[in-house]
């Protein structure tokens, strides 16, 4: 079937099966950002925006999608690098295959969540598994980022 | 000390940003389009044998490409295991065997145009098996009624103690002096007995291949893996054809942690494109990966300590049952680098002995996990040595101090072998500090009822594999005056890309900016055996310092020749070259461009090889605080202290990344990680729901302190890092727990209610 969205700011028509997941259209489509990490919507990798909710597109019927909104990080790639260049600077990303999830969370949580505590960020990124980094780097980049301080 | 521009400086790594940002540059990523998906139907038996085989009806499907079963493979056994050849794992494998061995064991392979109609496939295949009794429990599989490897075409390269009737695939023995005689002198004697539980890599890219045939007919294979040589190998084996008709191409790797160094997937596509013609990949999901490639391997480890009144440990006595799955692979050596680990560490023995088997089950093979052995038996002989400090009433980190081999000592087992460098004793002082040990050891009672417990463990690991791993590095200087760093390891996320440019970068007196770092692909990189062993910043660092010598010294000479002086005339600053009066310059850029026009010019390359008579040692102490629940068991990690001596640290920030990503792979390891199967061999953890890895509300604080040592064979004075970081936290958070609420576990992972119900007790 033939659904209209909004993919990374611009109009785009996808061609989908009924029983597709969203992550296979956009690696279909080239959006090869999307990691996949497990099939049981467990680790966080796929993360993607749909109307700027961070969003597991791993388990998202593509079928549904009609009309929505749908950032990946190649849509957001400005802030994604700024990031990243706080997130490299503490050495915090190794195998990178975590990151573009991790990131969409990062960035997501930027926008949602006012002054938050601790509790509240490592809440928010919870379901955003890394094997690598043991999540403390993580930590240090996404406190920068939150102050505002940029290597 | 001489101050170094690029070794030691925490730069960010040089593929990060893209990495981080989701480019394109993983396996899966480089896929092109018309590529066969690739299936493989798996045994849902633990142990049966194929009477026949019905693939009729799949291949007439639309869509069929080709579906293969043991009859359509080539008849010759291998091994998976990315180990130099002659490899000490025996070849106990086909790519499609007649006999499935368990659970997740390969029947079929089917490939077709897409995935639904290669799945669609699958289930038209009808197989009828002769179902075996299987051995499960490794304890009882030594003389088992059943044999798992039958066939009278296993082989081993050399003996490594192997008795296919008995279930035994490797028996391994060290011993120096007379146990039982010198433990007759001991005051005391603590012998435990120990269970280390199988634990999954985890890493977040699955397992991966791709390939095509190239214009030449060559196979290519683009493969997630840490071994792109032993790949090439392997797979000429497997498939019966020549190495040169294989290329074998590294691309990012999305996390390894020993995993990739075993084929997992690599012969399915190949052996579709080799008879096809036609490019086939095959990603695992995570359930397969979970269950059809391998695992660290479980094992049973008793322990016998015997000391001195002043608490000199005299005798150290290990007695080991690893757990290697249906198929052989990596089994020998874990064992064996298991005895080797623990018998570094004590050195003021008069005995010392590690024995026993690894043994053939109809489970999932072990496999390399970072730590490969070492992890386990640190867990045993931590855990042990805790329980002797205890009878003496001696402090744990004063009954490490007396005992542990100091820099300058040889080694008790190989009284040949002196070690290099070492600050361990001073990782000990540095962690007890840190961690408040004088203020909080044993214990402290919390008005919350729970308990706050304090324990501790040290340990160490090689770098590289002594006498048998050699890699390979080499350098060119391209006309703008720039670098290509050639070399055939994998860097799996590590920075050893990185870190392997800032050495190059050093010697050069550069910066790791002028360097471009090709890694790796067989057919032009220079060999490197991969990334495996704690080898990549040692081994091939050191052949990266050779080459980069040998760059710099042809470079001087191309110079001195032509300003028209003598070599020992000119001094070289990185960029431009003087003579020793300063009259006459030449920049590098100059010489870079001039020498590669005209007559009697050649291109300058530097090569270098390296491989090490010795493997030395990075050592940690690892400090745990942990809180427990009275109530229920429930332990919370609130506080971990690992202070490490990897030698130089050549990038402090990617150094602590890696202690602390495994720090908490430990922790996991300690506290719930456990590949479990059922009644019937079926692994039950399979997927992220079942299996717990930690996430980010499992950590508490965790601080990474480094006490530098300089190895004097080393890179820049360098030893190895990846792998030693994970071994502490099981003995360590075990102590913890002992101290808090006085109960030991001995058998990993320590979960809440085995807590509880020895409490109970
Ligand atoms: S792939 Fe793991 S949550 Fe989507
Ligand atoms: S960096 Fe490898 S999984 Fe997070």
């Amino acid at each position: 079937m033939q659904i209209d969205v909004i993919m990374n700011q611009k109009q785009l028509s996808l061609s989908v099966a009924a029983d597709e997941f969203l992550a296979d259209t956009l690696r279909r489509y080239g959006f090869l950002s999307i990691r996949k990490g497990c099939n049981t919507t467990c680790c966080g990798l796929c993360t993607v925006w749909i109307d700027d909710k961070p969003t597991l597109s791993c388990s998202v019927l593509s079928a549904r999608l009609q009309g929505k909104r749908i950032t990946t990080i190649e849509g957001v790639e400005q802030e994604a690098t700024e990031f990243a260049k706080i997130l490299a600077s503490e050495g915090a990303e190794q195998c990178g295959f975590c990151s573009p999830g991790f990131i969409m969370t990062v960035l997501a949580m930027k926008r949602e969540l006012v002054h938050p505590t601790e509790a509240e960020i490592i809440h928010y990124l919870t379901g955003n598994l890394c094997r690598c980094t043991g999540y403390l780097g993580q930590m240090r980049a996404v406190r920068t980022y939150l102050r505002g301080m940029h290597p | 000390m001489i101050t170094m521009k690029s070794v030691g400086q925490g730069i960010p790594k040089m593929d990060a940003l893209a990495i981080a940002t989701g480019k394109p540059v993983y396996t899966q990523d480089l896929v092109m389009p018309n590529t066969l998906v690739v299936k493989v139907l798996h045994s849902p038996y633990a142990f049966a044998e194929i009477k026949a085989i019905d693939t009729r009806k799949a291949k007439k499907l639309s869509g069929v490409e080709c579906i293969l079963t043991y009859e359509d493979v080539p008849k010759v056994r291998f091994t998976v295991a990315g180990q130099s050849y002659p490899e000490p794992s025996p070849y106990d494998r086909l790519i499609l065997d007649k006999v499935v061995r368990y659970v997740g064991d390969a029947v079929a392979i089917i490939a077709a145009v897409d995935e639904k109609t290669a799945l669609r496939a699958m289930k038209l295949i009808k197989v009828d098996y002769e179902i075996f009794e299987p051995v499960l429990d490794f304890e009882t599989a030594m003389g088992h009624a059943s044999i798992v490897h039958r066939e009278q075409d296993l082989y081993t390269n050399f003996d490594i103690g192997m008795e296919q009737a008995k279930n035994i695939i490797a028996t391994h023995k060290v011993e120096v002096g007379n146990i039982e005689a010198e433990l007759k002198k001991c005051t005391v004697i603590v012998e435990e007995t120990y269970y280390t539980q199988a634990q999954a890599q985890g890493m977040m890219e699955t397992y991966r291949s791709f390939n095509y045939l190239d214009h030449m007919g060559r196979l290519v294979v683009i493969s997630s893996t840490q071994i792109p040589f032993h790949v090439r190998r392997t797979l000429a084996r497997a498939l019966q054809i020549p190495e040169s008709k294989i290329r074998v191409i590294k691309p990012r790797i999305g996390g390894g942690f020993g995993g990739k160094q075993t084929l997992a997937v690599e012969f399915f596509t190949a052996i579709v494109t080799w008879k096809t013609g036609k490019p086939a990949q095959l990603v695992y999901d995570r359930t397969e990966t979970f269950s059809c490639t391998s695992s660290r391997h479980a094992m049973r480890l008793k322990v016998r300590l015997g000391a001195d009144q002043a608490g000199v440990i005299k005798v150290v006595d290990i007695e080991g049952l690893s757990d290697g799955g249906a198929y052989g692979e990596h089994s020998s050596t874990t064992f064996g680098a298991a005895g080797e680990k623990a018998l570094i560490l004590y050195n003021k023995t008069t005995a010392a002995r590690f024995f026993g088997h690894a043994v053939y089950t109809n489970k999932m093979p072990g496999g390399a996990l970072r730590g490969y052995g070492a992890t386990q038996a640190t867990f045993a002989l931590e855990s042990t040595l805790n329980k002797l400090a205890e009878k003496l009433h001696m402090d744990p980190t004063k009954i490490r101090l007396k005992n542990i081999i100091n820099e300058g000592e040889n080694y008790f087992t190989k009284p040949d072998v002196i070690l290099g460098s070492s600050t361990l004793d001073r990782c000990i002082i540095k962690g007890k500090e840190l961690i408040g040990w004088n203020e909080k050891y044993p214990r402290k009672d919390l008005e919350s009822g729970k308990v706050r417990g304090l324990g501790m463990a040290v340990t160490v690991q090689g770098s590289g594999i002594a006498y048998i791993d050699t890699a390979a590095a080499e350098i060119h200087l391209n006309s703008e005056g720039s670098y290509t760093l050639m070399i055939g390891s994998t860097d799996m996320g590590t920075g050893s890309d990185t870190i392997l440019a800032q050495f190059a970068a050093e010697v050069l007196e550069t910066t790791v900016d002028k360097f471009i770092v090709y890694a790796a692909d067989t057919d032009v990189s220079p060999y490197d055996p991969g990334s495996y062993a704690s080898s990549t910043t040692y081994v091939t660092g050191m052949a990266v310092v050779r080459a980069a010598q040998d760059l710099k010294a042809k470079i001087i000479a191309k110079g001195a020749k032509l300003l028209e002086v003598l070599p020992e005339q000119i001094e070289f600053d990185g960029t431009v070259m003087k003579t020793l009066n300063s009259e006459k310059t030449l920049t590098l850029k100059k010489l870079a461009e001039s020498i590669l026009v005209g007559p009697g010019h050649e291109q300058l390359v530097g090569t270098g090889s390296y491989g090490s008579p010795v493997s030395p040692p990075p050592f940690i102490a690892g400090f745990a605080e942990v809180e427990v629940d009275k109530g229920t068991g429930k332990v919370d990690v609130v506080h971990y202290v690992a202070v490490v001596d990897c030698g130089t640290v050549v990038n402090p920030k990617l150094a602590k990344i890696q202690v602390e990503g495994g720090i908490v792979q430990g922790i996991g390891m300690a506290l719930y990680e456990d590949v479990r199967y059922g009644p019937k061999g079926k692994l039950q953890t399979n997927s992220f729901m079942q299996y717990k890895i930690p996430c980010r509300k499992d950590i508490g604080s965790i601080d990474v302190v480094f006490e530098p040592s300089y190895e004097p064979t080393g890179p820049f004075g360098a030893k190895s890092i990846g792998e030693v970081v994970i071994n502490t936290p099981p003995a360590a958070i075990a102590h913890a727990i002992y101290n808090a609420v006085g109960v030991t576990v001995t058998k990993l992972p320590i979960t809440p209610e085995k807590i509880f119900m020895a409490m109970k007790h």
